[in-house]
């Protein structure tokens, strides 16, 4: 029974990663940029939603579009300022400004309202609590879970069924090609980041419900676990991100089960090591040869 | 260049005046004690958090120091009146050490009340001790304010428990009053205050017959502790020891009750904030407790007395810093007293010599370390609010 509860709470965990980490693997996938700004973007969602509900007085799923939406215009803003004009530069310089505007949006946050954290209100979603042969599960991870598996599904309709993720598709196989054939590729990796904020927007919403906490530096570590899981999976591929999100979340949960617990983040991240040692192409990439 | 000429300049005038206050510094301390008691009044130092980012705590140990100073004041002390000469040391360690010693060689007091938190009246206790005169801390809860490595800080002094105290009542009050034969430990390892109350809980629990069935630890900023929290429970403990700070107690209880787990929880006072009920809600705080220094409603004459006074003076319900300071102010008179002369060295012995003085905290008697033996009390939340539970004697 304690391995199903553990389960239940790694896939809980492993959803908000698999959010965030699909941001991470859509936007390297079309620009070949680590946007490590992308934790502090589910941060700004998370805070977003939380002014939503508390000063606005939204409800759940209003706040959740409201944070997607914000999130998706600062995702391009972000682009548009800091990236774009660096398309053509190194990929180090792109990487080290992405750090930089990491750091500018914590630290700005931080000026503008305080380090403090803000604690999400607990009547968001009804609290139930579900006993299934012994697991406690809460009504809110269920909730939590659909969510997410909804918005995953959204992405892979976009994706595959709709013009703009063609667009996107045919960018990431080869911009200059894609270029050539007419599509426009700025509007099209301005709407990558847009989708991939808004999803870390949604995560945001997400993780303040789930713990309640949140705080400025909260998008750091996530962030960076998302990376890993987004490596995990694949970076670049779209349903490697989902199960590399999914997977992270359930190891972590195993190693605190097996008494572990502050061991935890160094696991996360010895998984990386691991993964770029043995498998750097992830668990679902194909290894491709370096086109020359 | 001229600007670096005139830094140089300003440079070696303050060195001078430094080693000159130094001089002045160590005659005052070998004559002070003849010059003080010939004035009409005793100063008394107080440096505390006026502002920054502990000014809360400082602020609120000022307020009851002030307070008690006032009523000791309507007396005298064998017709003489105390001072309060107050330095704000903005809640930093440096400033601390600087004001520490303006008041000791400038304003020459008699003793200093030292800071409400423990980094800052670190910084003053080697002043002190240079210095021979008595440094009493109003609410810092570190051991090695008074004992470090084994090393006795004979000028150092405070009104408050110190933190490992706090798990030995926590398990007095588990074995005692719940029943708990087995309790669960969950402790900040990133705190060497979670660790020390921790240690003290795990050592009077197996003492009274208990049993440890699970030692789990998490770190600061830490969010997800549902598999711990899992694990916790398939060990059906009785009773779980959680000593940590208020953002991670809070989000941990929360999770514990989402995860059906329903037992009683026990921290100490790194749960006494706001914040806590905040972000666990008031539902997921039925069944805890805590361990802190007083409650403004304990029935107590003494310390209702007190609350009524200081509402009276301040419109509002003193905390427990409030309280030690006012407590403090009682506790330094009380020896002021006792010493005759009121000199630095006479108050130091009358401070260690202290035996069953009567404060709002507790009766108060000293261990070999300069470290309070008294009485805590156990607050349980009720509805989100703290409410006093019961005291439990050492």
């Amino acid at each position: 029974m304690e391995l199903i509860q553990q389960l239940v709470n790694g896939v809980s965990l492993g959803s908000i990663y698999a959010l965030i980490a699909l941001g991470y693997t859509m936007v390297y996938g079309i620009v070949k940029l680590i946007n490590f700004a992308h934790g502090d973007v589910f941060m700004v969602g998370s805070f977003v939603g939380f002014y939503a509900i508390t000063v606005m007085d939204l409800s759940f799923i209003p706040a959740l579009l409201l944070s997607m939406v914000t999130c998706a215009i600062f995702g391009v803003l972000i682009e548009r300022i800091a990236y774009k004009p660096l398309r053509n530069a190194t990929r180090i310089a792109a990487l080290i400004t992405a750090i930089g505007v990491s750091l500018l949006i914590e630290n700005g946050l931080i000026y503008v309202r305080g380090a403090q954290p803000e604690a999400y209100p607990n009547n968001v979603l009804p609290m139930d609590k579900l006993d299934i042969f012994g697991v406690s599960i809460s009504s809110q991870s269920i909730l939590i879970l659909s969510v997410s598996i909804i918005l995953m599904i959204i992405l892979q309709f976009v994706v595959h069924k709709t013009k703009i993720g063609k667009a996107m598709r045919a960018v990431s196989f080869d911009s200059e090609a894609a270029k050539l054939m007419g599509i426009n590729v700025n509007n099209t990796i301005s709407a990558t980041f847009a989708i991939g904020s808004a999803l870390a927007g949604a995560a945001g919403v997400i993780f303040g419900i789930y713990y309640i906490k949140i705080e400025p530096l909260m998008g750091v570590l996530p962030g960076l676990k998302a990376f890993v899981a987004a490596v995990l999976g694949g970076i670049g591929i779209i349903p490697g991100a989902m199960v590399g999100g999914l997977l992270l979340g359930i190891i972590e949960a195993l190693v605190s089960a097996a008494g572990y617990s502050l061991w935890r983040d160094g696991v996360a991240f010895i998984v990386l090591i691991f993964i770029l040692i043995f498998l750097p192409q992830g668990l679902f990439g194909k290894n491709r040869r370096e086109k020359v | 260049m001229k600007k670096k000429k005139l830094a140089g300049v300003f440079l070696s005038l303050s060195l001078v005046a430094g080693v000159l206050a130094g001089c002045g510094d160590s005659k005052t301390s070998s004559s002070g004690g003849g010059s003080s008691d010939s004035g009409e009044t005793i100063k008394i130092g107080a440096n505390l958090e006026l502002s920054g980012g502990t000014a809360s705590f400082g602020q609120s140990a000022a307020d009851g120091l002030k307070l008690a100073i006032d009523e000791i004041n309507k007396e005298g002390i064998d017709g003489k009146k105390l001072e309060i000469v107050k330095v704000d040391n903005k809640s930093d360690a440096a400033e601390a050490t600087s004001g520490s010693i303006k008041l000791v060689s400038q304003d020459k007091v008699v003793a200093v009340v030292g800071s409400a938190t423990s980094t800052n009246t670190l910084a003053q206790v080697q002043v002190a001790q240079d210095n021979k005169v008595p440094l009493l801390t109003p609410t810092a809860t570190n051991p090695d304010i008074t004992n470090k490595a084994g090393k006795l800080n004979d000028y150092v002094f405070r009104t408050c428990f110190i933190d490992p105290f706090q798990g030995t009542v926590a398990a007095n009050f588990a074995s005692d009053e719940i029943g708990a034969k087995t309790a669960a430990i969950y402790v900040d390892s990133a705190s060497d205050y979670s660790k020390g109350l921790a240690a003290a809980f795990k050592e009077a629990f197996t003492a009274k017959g208990g049993k440890i069935v699970a030692e789990e630890a998490y770190v600061t900023k830490d969010t997800d502790f549902r598999s711990t929290l899992t694990r916790i429970k398939s060990a059906k403990p009785e009773f779980v020891f959680l000593p940590g700070y208020y953002e991670e107690v809070g989000l941990i209880l929360k999770q514990a009750r989402e995860d059906g787990i329903d037992l009683p929880f026990m921290g100490g006072d790194g749960w006494d904030s706001p914040k806590v009920v905040e972000i666990a809600g008031a539902e997921a705080l039925k069944n805890t407790y805590i361990t802190n220094h007083y409650s403004p409603e304990d029935e107590d004459a003494k310390i209702q007395d007190f609350v009524a006074a200081f509402k009276k003076e301040y419109k509002k319900t003193p905390d427990a810093f409030a309280a030690l300071g006012y407590d403090t102010g009682y506790y330094l008179a009380d020896a002021i007293k006792r010493s005759g002369d009121a000199s630095p060295e006479k108050i130091r012995q009358a401070l260690e010599d202290v035996k069953d003085l009567q404060l709002v905290s507790g009766t108060l008697n000293l261990d070999e370390n300069h470290d309070p033996i008294k009485s805590a009390t156990i607050l349980e939340y009720v509805d989100g609010k703290q409410t006093f539970k019961t005291k439990i004697n050492p």
